[in-house]
This record gives structure tokens, sequence and C-alpha cells, in this order.
């Protein structure tokens, strides 16, 4: 699935040391609405880039553009210079459709990492085995290595399909929200591991997130989506009032309180988060007070 | 031994045959039943059973093998169900429920028809439960021509259909064509349901077709050892079942034997609960 070309190829080419990725100028327009929005960006060898924004912004669409799903309405995307990513970019998918029961283990999961889209039935061999058990033991999955997927925690099905991801050795892990749904010490452990092993494997992240916080030691650089459109820098760069301001297209404040960043909109007396830490949003977690220091706002996520 | 197999059991033709035809049904049907589970696609695997006796039922009408009917049928009922949104689980249902619903009607009127121009029942017993012991010996190659292009799918198709049934997005970003692969694995178990109904009848197909597959799944974790398994599982409960048949001739009430079918899937459901405590009493332990 090749991505549709409109514009005459201004991006980066193809040299030693290029970006791993170039997003140039992407506009997508589905049923009517603009989902994004001349979107540009580069991920330069060994970053980690997170790709920040609300839950609607267009994060997963920018995502499957990138993995050639989604054709594009302007603009283009190459990886390594060329305009398939395919043998090129691992993928964590937001969720995997698996019941409990189902005899998938994780060692199966990890090994169609490998070959999962060639013909046939995989013969086993020694080799292909110890691959499989040095990725598994590398997102420190031995121990549940024979166990079904569907079966596991949130946390282990991450870590599952991040090896079956890697196990290719691409350039680029794509991962969509794989902090959502987990408690703080999996996304903890989760981060971490990816910081770990994209150094160890020399391979760049572009990871999207509604919430930014957890991510700010391990971000090299960010990339901000708000109503289709983007900004990228540093977070010293990006995650400022005036440029995201602009990005909205109204006035946002950007609060840090607790060693935390908040984006907060407000229109007359009423507050909303739009970006930053989900717990801090959520009423009853005790991160709360954090935005409870708002003093009496309405919080709507 | 004539405990078990009754005297003449291994002299009689219609024996071989039913053995033959059932073993190479039940073999498809528990290979392919396996990633019929394995996908989710069960009751997809029921409409495609239901529009098979629709097929059937025509095939009686003008006196062809009820296999092409099973088969001709639930392989335009595949190609049907996916043109119209089986991709997506909830239009899947729809569509589906849809296209079971106007083929059951039209079931309903050629059975009628069947049972008038003889003026027996024996198409609609024929056609709903099966007729292992009344297969001719020539139905064997065409059983073979309908039960290998199944395997093949399967074969081939073995890693990018566990990976799209993991997750369909992952396997599109890996180059794997899922909705190709989805209508191949839709006529592998469309055929597989055809070589089912010959053997233990449209109605009861699916039970061969999930029911060792759900039996397998819960003694092995491994893709490939539950396909195995569900096959032998399969083929052993066929054969036992036509075993029991042969044997029930000399059971009362009318000495003149109980349907195989019946056999099978009670050993099926046997074997399914069997396994459920098995499986429960391990967990308890673990």
């Amino acid at each position: 699935m090749a991505v549709a070309m409109t514009h005459d190829g201004t991006g980066q080419p193809d040299e030693t040391g290029g970006p791993v990725l170039a997003v140039d100028g992407v506009g997508v327009r589905l049923a009517g609405r603009q989902i994004l929005d001349d979107v540009s960006f580069t991920v330069r060898p060994g970053e980690f880039v997170g790709l920040i924004g609300a839950n609607g912004a267009g994060k997963t669409t920018l995502l499957r553009v990138i993995l050639g799903l989604q054709a594009v309405t302007a603009g283009r995307v190459s990886i390594c210079g060329r305009s398939t990513g395919r043998g090129l970019v691992g993928y964590v998918p937001q969720k995997i459709q698996l019941d409990p029961d189902m005899p998938v283990r994780a060692r199966d999961l990890v090994g169609l990492g490998l070959d999962g889209n060639r013909l046939g039935i995989p013969f086993p061999s020694r080799q292909r085995r110890l691959r499989v058990d040095e990725m598994l033991a590398a997102v420190d999955a031995t121990s549940f290595a024979n166990q079904r997927v569907g079966s596991l925690s949130g946390g282990e099905q991450q870590r599952v399909m991040i090896a079956h991801a890697l196990i290719s050795q691409p350039r680029l892990l794509l991962l969509d929200e794989p902090l959502a749904n987990l408690d703080i010490s999996s996304a903890q452990e989760i981060i971490s591991l990816l910081a770990d092993i994209t150094k160890r494997q020399q391979v760049s992240v572009l990871i999207s997130a509604h919430e930014m916080n957890a991510l700010l030691p391990v971000m090299d650089r960010v990339v901000y989506l708000a109503a289709g459109r983007a900004a990228s820098g540093t977070t010293d760069e990006v995650i400022r009032e005036d440029v995201l301001s602009g990005l909205y297209g109204h006035h946002v404040d950007v609060l840090h309180m607790h060693g935390r960043v908040l984006v907060v909109a407000h229109a007359g007396d009423r507050f909303e988060i739009l970006a930053g830490d989900e717990a801090a949003a959520a009423p009853g977690h005790p991160d709360h007070s954090a935005a409870e220091a708002l003093n009496g706002i309405e919080i709507q996520q | 031994m004539n405990f078990l197999f009754a005297p003449g059991f291994f002299a009689s033709s219609p024996v071989h045959v039913a053995l033959v035809v059932g073993g190479m049904a039940a073999l498809v049907s528990g290979v392919v039943g396996t990633f019929t589970v394995l996908r989710g696609q069960s009751y997809s695997g029921h409409a495609l059973a239901d529009l098979a006796v629709t097929g059937g039922s025509a095939s009686f009408l003008a006196s062809v093998n009820p296999l092409w009917g099973f088969a001709g049928t639930g392989v335009i009922a595949a190609g049907v169900m996916d043109m119209i949104g089986i991709r997506r689980p909830r239009g899947r249902d729809l569509a589906t429920g849809i296209v079971r619903g106007a083929g059951l009607g039209l079931a309903a009127l050629f059975l009628y028809w069947d049972t008038t121009n003889t003026s027996t029942t024996g198409a609609t017993i024929t056609i709903l439960f099966g007729s292992m012991f009344t297969i001719g010996s020539n139905a064997v190659p065409l059983v073979a021509g309908f039960g290998v292009p199944a395997l093949v799918i399967v074969a081939v198709l073995y890693r990018p259909l566990l990976l799209s049934s993991v997750s369909a997005d992952v396997a599109a970003a890996r180059g794997v064509r899922v909705r190709l692969t989805g209508l191949a694995c839709l006529m592998a178990i469309a055929l597989a349901v055809s070589l089912s109904a010959v053997t233990v009848g449209a109605i009861l197909s699916t039970a061969l077709l999930v029911g060792p597959a759900a039996i397998a799944l819960r003694l092995t974790s491994s893709p490939g050892r539950a396909t195995v398994a569900a096959a032998v599982i399969a083929v052993v409960m066929t054969w036992l079942g036509v075993v029991l048949a042969y044997d029930s001739f000399t059971w009362p009430p009318s000495h003149d034997g109980w349907p195989v079918s019946f056999f099978i899937v009670t050993l099926i459901f046997l074997g399914f609960a069997a396994a459920q405590l098995a499986g429960r009493g391990r967990r308890v332990k673990g």
C-alpha cells in the first residue's frame, strides 16, 4: 500500500544520517472532516519522540499514515528515504483481539514478529527458537513465555507486543497509546524498558500518548497534535503557551505543578485540562490536588 | 474384539466408505475448525451450515450429489458475507444473520418439495442429519476434491491467519492482505462444513467444526499442537461413532441402528465436558 504523493518530494532526500522518518505536509480528510492538516516533523536515528495530543487529535490516524494503512490527501511520508516502511517499521497497536482461552502463547506471537507475513507452515528451528527466547528475555517476558497471550495482564501483553515488533530489527518503532489502561507502575516499567531497549537496538521510537508527564524524562523530542495540526521540537520548545496557543487557535496556559505539566484552556470561569496527566485530572486520585489547586474549577476530560 | 466391533464390521463396504469419508471430513473440520474458533468466526460457521441445508435440499430436487449443493451455496454465501461487511464485528453478525435467514427460508421450501415429491422424509433426514452408511464409494474422490483445497488454504495461510487474528492492523502493516486472507479462510470454513454436512448432516456439521477445536484448545496452548489435536480428536470421534452406530443394529428399540451423527455429536459433547472439568481441576491446583 503506497502512500499517495501529491507533493513534489520536497522532503528529506535519502542520505546517510538522514531522518528515519520524515512526515512532510501530511493532510488527511475523512468523510469531509480534516483529520490531519499540514503535519510535518522528522524522527532521527535513535530518537525517542512522543506524539502527544488529546483523544481525537489525530494520533492514531497519523500512525496509520506512517504504516501505509491510511492514504493521505496531501503531503508525503518517507521512511529511511523510502515511500514504504515495510520491513523497517515495528508496530505495537493499542489493543489486540485475543480471548484468554485462545491457543496463542507469548512465544508464538513473538515468533510471528519474525515471519508472520510469510506463507506456509513454519518449520521449528533451533536458531528461530533461540532468537525468540533472546527477545523474550530482552523484554523480561521469559517467565510467561509459554502462557496464552489473552490471559496476560495489560502490561505483560504490551511487553510481548514490543518483543513482537522489535524481533525483526526495525529502524522505527511505532506505539499507539501503550500506556493507556496501565497502572502507574506498569506504565513506568514499559517506559524504562523502551528507553533501555531502543538505546541498545539503535531503533527510533514514536510513541503516542494523551498524557505526557510519564514520558517527559525519556523524550528527546515531542510532536504535539491539536485539532489535526502539529508542532514539534524539544519539550522546552513546544510545551509553551505561545506555541500551543497558536496550535489550538485560542489561548492556553501551561502550568507546572508538583513537577508535572498541565495544558489548560479556560473560557470564562470554566477550565479544561487539554493535556498533561490523566491521573491528575481524575477526581478521587491523590494527585487530583494538582488540578484542584486551580481552585474551584470544573474539570472536563 | 467382538465386544466393540460387531461381526461383519471390517467386511462391510458401507462401513469402509463411512470410515474413509467420515475420516476425511473430520480431518478437514478439525483443522479448519481450530482457525474458525481462533478467529472468532464460529457464528459464520453456523450460518454456513444452515445455508448448506439450502444447497443440499436444492441438489436433492435436481438429483445431484448433495455435496455439490452443500459446497456451492457455502462458497457463494461466504463471498456474499464478505461483500456485505463481514470484516467489522457488528456488520459481520448482521450480514451473517440476514443471509442465514434468507437461506433457511429457501431451505424450508426445498425440503417441503423434496418431501412431497418423494412422499418420504428420507431427503430431509439425509440433509439435516447425514447419511454416512448410504454414501456410495464414488463419493470418495469428490470428498477429497473439496477437502484438499480447504487443507491447502489453512496450510498456506497458517501464519497470516494467526497474525491477523491477533491484530488486523499489525498484519496489514506487515503486508498481509487481511481481507483476502479472511475470505480464503471463510471459503475453507464453507468447504469443511459441506464435508461434515455429508457425514453428520448440515444441522450438526458445526458440532464437528467447532467441537474438536474447543476440546483441543483446552488441552494445549500452542496453535500448531491445537490444530493437530483437533484433527485427531475429530477423526477418532467420527470413527468411534461409526463403530458404535454399526453395533447399534443389534440395539433396541427396532434393531435397525441408531444414527451415526447422534454418536459423533454425543462423543464430542462428552469430550468437551471432560476437557472442561479437567481444565477446571488443573486451574484449582495451579
